[in-house]
């Protein structure tokens, strides 16, 4: 079983199909829960408390903002703990503020900067790609497995 | 500051979500309630919502799975159900996450297909999709040919 990072990480198509072939998903809600299920001071709504921005220094300098540093304690360990990566390029779903979009931007930047087996794909628009699409997430994760 | 004393601790939560001309949220979560054994189920407009012990939450979706394999999924949740700082009764509003899943929701039937497709064929037959990282070049007699379209 190998641990899969996916991008968008909240993508519902990618967790499934790698929770379906036999793999972990590495998504936000693992990173999330883990902090509501956690006892310590009150920071609502998602527990992230003036400790993340710093933990975030691991993964973005210090003059990056704080919105970024955040995001990046929750998907920072993730990229160092994932041995595979699936990336979605068109996911107009992951859009949002500066801090959103350029901890997208940090985060494809790691992966590909990761010696890791990686599939990147768009998308389907249509039956056809939804045919292909399936076929190289299930290739891509069954030669994971094998290789294991 | 308060102190924050978190509830439910040691659970898991998990959405599955239906697409199904034959399969609706309310059959899942009363086959859910069914073999429920103590865990959280919550039906919604799109499926269910459960929480429980890792264990049983996957023994349920195991035999969720079983009723529509190629149009149900599954994926985890942070909060559990009903959480007063997600849940849309308390907010007003989509809940914050949901246009995510809503903009997937319109590709997933071309997934359910692409699984049902392959329950016959060999995935290795199938050609590989479109390569995002390439980016090809401009073929010299295509530029020629937009020249030639440019009205003078």
């Amino acid at each position: 079983m190998v641990k899969v990072f996916i991008y968008p990480a909240t993508s519902l198509i990618l967790s499934d199909m790698v929770e379906r072939f036999g793999h972990t998903p590495l998504s936000s809600a693992i990173a999330i829960r883990e902090r509501i299920q956690t006892a310590g001071l009150e920071s609502p709504p998602l527990q992230i408390t003036p400790e993340e921005p710093k933990k975030g220094l691991k993964w973005a300098a210090v003059e990056v903002p704080a919105g970024v540093r955040g995001r990046m304690s929750l998907y920072g360990p993730m990229i160092g703990e994932c041995e595979a990566a699936i990336i979605i390029n068109d996911a107009d779903l992951a859009f949002g503020c500066m801090g959103c979009a350029r901890t997208n931007e940090l985060i494809k930047f790691l992966i590909h900067q990761k010696e890791i087996p990686k599939l990147e794909l768009f998308y389907p628009k249509n039956e056809e790609e939804g045919v292909k699409f399936v076929a190289a997430i299930k290739r891509f994760l069954t030669e994971l497995g094998a290789s294991k | 500051m308060t102190e924050y004393t978190p509830t439910q601790t040691d659970t898991v939560t998990k959405y599955v979500v239906v697409e199904s001309f034959e399969v609706t949220p309310a059959d899942l979560a009363l086959r859910a309630y069914e073999i429920s054994q103590g865990a959280m189920i919550k039906e919604t407009c799109f499926g269910i919502v459960i929480n429980g012990k890792k264990e049983g939450v996957d023994r349920i979706i195991t035999e969720l799975r079983k009723i529509d394999p190629d149009h149900i999924f599954v994926k985890d949740r942070g909060f559990p159900p009903g959480d007063a700082r997600r849940c849309r009764a308390n907010l007003g509003g989509a809940r914050p996450g949901y246009n995510g899943m809503e903009h997937e929701m319109a590709i997933i039937p071309y997934v359910s297909h692409g699984l049902e497709k392959l329950k016959n064929h060999d995935e290795k037959t199938v050609p590989p999709p479109k390569n995002p990282l390439e980016h090809p070049l401009l073929d010299v007699y295509k530029l020629k040919k937009l020249i030639d379209a440019q009205e003078p």
